[in-house]
């Protein structure tokens, strides 16, 4: 699994990594990787316009928004 | 990155503090004058109008949805539609200037192309709360509404300019897809954001209402002047002249301090009746937001916007006040005449000047205002302050830079050739719309 974080590094984004972070803890997970995309070229090419944004398996879950870590974390699940 | 940041702040202040001349009279009066400008922000700025705004732009951020306004810049959204959201939605989009650019590339990429791109970029760093009600509270209400129109208008032009003038490029991009998150399940109805919305709208407007300060003066040694009051500190006030009395013309602006002022009388108007009782209909608006939150917000969804305003709070009001002290001081040493020589009248040159200053100099958030207005203190007519006022925030030399990136040379040229034309325009017209007012 691959969660990807595209921000430019706002505190929100950092907001969301954090909270990404502490949902894999949570559940424990080994084989997820999480990975941040800084560059807005970047982050306009996987088609994003508002950051911070959560990517999971190339899948848009949030936009604009730190989600929490219970959030991130039933998207998880569900995955 | 931030510590770096932190660290120049700090030896900035260091160096300051070390080597300036306290014995000065210049830098004496230079301090002198930050501080008054410092409290002037302070007293009529920051809870009527300051406070608020941050509460409405972190609301905006918490419960407007993003999607549904960026739905309508997709590349199958229809051109009017995409070009009048494009220049309309910074309001909701770009709480702070500082999301504009990522939101552009975004737009011009994936979204409705370079056209309401250009237009957003142009529109978007106009239009958010803070930056409205405090253009038209500080340097005036009829500049403030010209900037949200021009920006508004003049965006769409730019827009469309850009893409008659590439329409050849423009098919060539779009290679990928806009993805939006699946729409989350409404938790109010529309009737109610918009009635919450609205209710924090109007304590804005009624607790940052207008006083149009026309007051009959008399002064301890029996004069009457007719006059305007400008600025009010702890202990004195300044007034511009309305009718001619002795020596002084009008337009003079005279320092008094508040012992010598016997009686100030006010003209009166329906604009004064709201004044009087601006607290009691802001209370009231107030009020209804609290029973609004009480009734239709989760506990969870108030602390996510309680985050948001300090989020927006720990960005603003720094660069903010900060900006405020640092204007203060510095345009105390700025010679008026030189000011008053390049943009003292509405004229093309004066206009064009400032359009192009504004252009390559980077304003941080919402300190174009304080600059402005200690430029217009010293000479600066309202025309060129327009221009200054739309081309500065849309651009700077770093953001050029980003735009290039994500443009090219030669469309960043022609935008930022076509901000310099626009703004100059605008301004234009508003000098000779205001002198026409004025005759």
């Amino acid at each position: 699994m691959k969660i990807e974080i595209l921000g430019a590094g706002c505190p929100k984004c950092n907001q969301l990594t954090e909270n990404a972070r502490a949902a894999v803890e949570k559940l424990g997970l080994e084989d997820c990787a999480i990975v941040k995309v800084r560059d807005f070229n970047e982050i306009a090419r996987r088609g994003v316009l508002v950051t911070p944004a959560l990517l999971l398996n190339g899948q848009v879950k949030v936009i604009g928004r730190a989600a929490s870590p219970d959030e991130i974390a039933n998207w998880l699940r569900g995955h | 990155m931030k510590q770096w940041k932190i660290l120049s702040t700090l030896v900035l202040i260091f160096l300051v503090s070390y080597f300036l001349p306290l014995s000065n009279p210049k830098a004496q009066k230079a301090i002198l004058e930050a501080f008054r400008m410092l409290q002037w922000y302070a007293r009529n700025h920051t809870l009527a109008c300051v406070v608020p705004a941050l509460f409405i732009a972190g609301a905006i951020t918490t419960f407007l949805s993003k999607a549904a306004v960026l739905r309508h810049l997709g590349p199958k959204a229809n051109k009017v539609e995409a070009y009048s959201v494009a220049s309309v939605s910074g309001t909701v989009l770009a709480v702070c200037s500082c999301s504009v650019l990522p939101m552009f590339a975004g737009i011009y990429r994936v979204g409705a192309g370079l056209g309401p791109a250009a237009a957003f970029l142009y529109s978007g760093p106009a239009l958010n709360v803070l930056a409205v009600f405090l253009t038209a509270r500080v340097l005036g209400l009829e500049l403030g509404v010209w900037r949200s129109a021009g920006a508004i208008l003049f965006g769409v032009i730019v827009g469309i300019l850009m893409a008659v003038i590439f329409r050849r490029e423009e098919q060539a991009r779009g290679a990928a897809v806009m993805q939006l998150p699946e729409p989350s399940v409404p938790r109010r109805k529309l009737w109610q954001t918009a009635v919450y919305f609205a209710s924090m709208m109007l304590f804005l407007v009624f607790s940052d209402w207008y006083n149009p300060g026309n007051v009959t003066l008399r002064k301890n040694d029996g004069t009457t002047l007719q006059v305007v009051m400008l600025q009010e500190t702890a202990s004195d006030i300044v007034f511009q002249v309305e009718r001619p009395a002795g020596n002084l013309r009008v337009g003079d602006k005279i320092t008094l301090a508040k012992t010598e002022i016997a009686s100030m009388e006010e003209a009166k108007s329906w604009v004064m009746t709201v004044y009087h009782v601006k607290w009691r209909l802001a209370g009231l608006m107030g009020l209804a937001v609290l029973w609004m939150v009480w009734r239709w917000f989760d506990r969870a969804e108030v602390r996510e916007w309680m985050a948001n305003t300090w989020e927006f709070t720990k960005l603003l009001v720094p660069l903010l006040f900060g900006g405020v002290f640092a204007v203060g001081f510095l345009g105390e040493l700025l010679p008026g005449q030189q000011v008053a020589a390049w943009v003292g009248d509405n004229g093309l040159l004066s206009n064009l000047v400032a359009a192009g200053v504004g252009c390559l100099f980077y304003f941080a958030t919402l300190t174009e205002i304080p600059i402005l207005q200690a430029l217009m203190e010293r000479g600066m007519a309202q025309g060129p302050a327009l221009a200054l006022l739309l081309a500065g925030p849309a651009l700077s030399l770093p953001s050029i830079l980003v735009i290039r990136s994500v443009l090219g040379v030669r469309k960043t040229a022609v935008f930022t050739g076509l901000v310099v034309v626009m703004a100059t325009l605008v301004g234009l017209l508003y000098g000779q719309f205001i002198q026409g007012g004025i005759a």
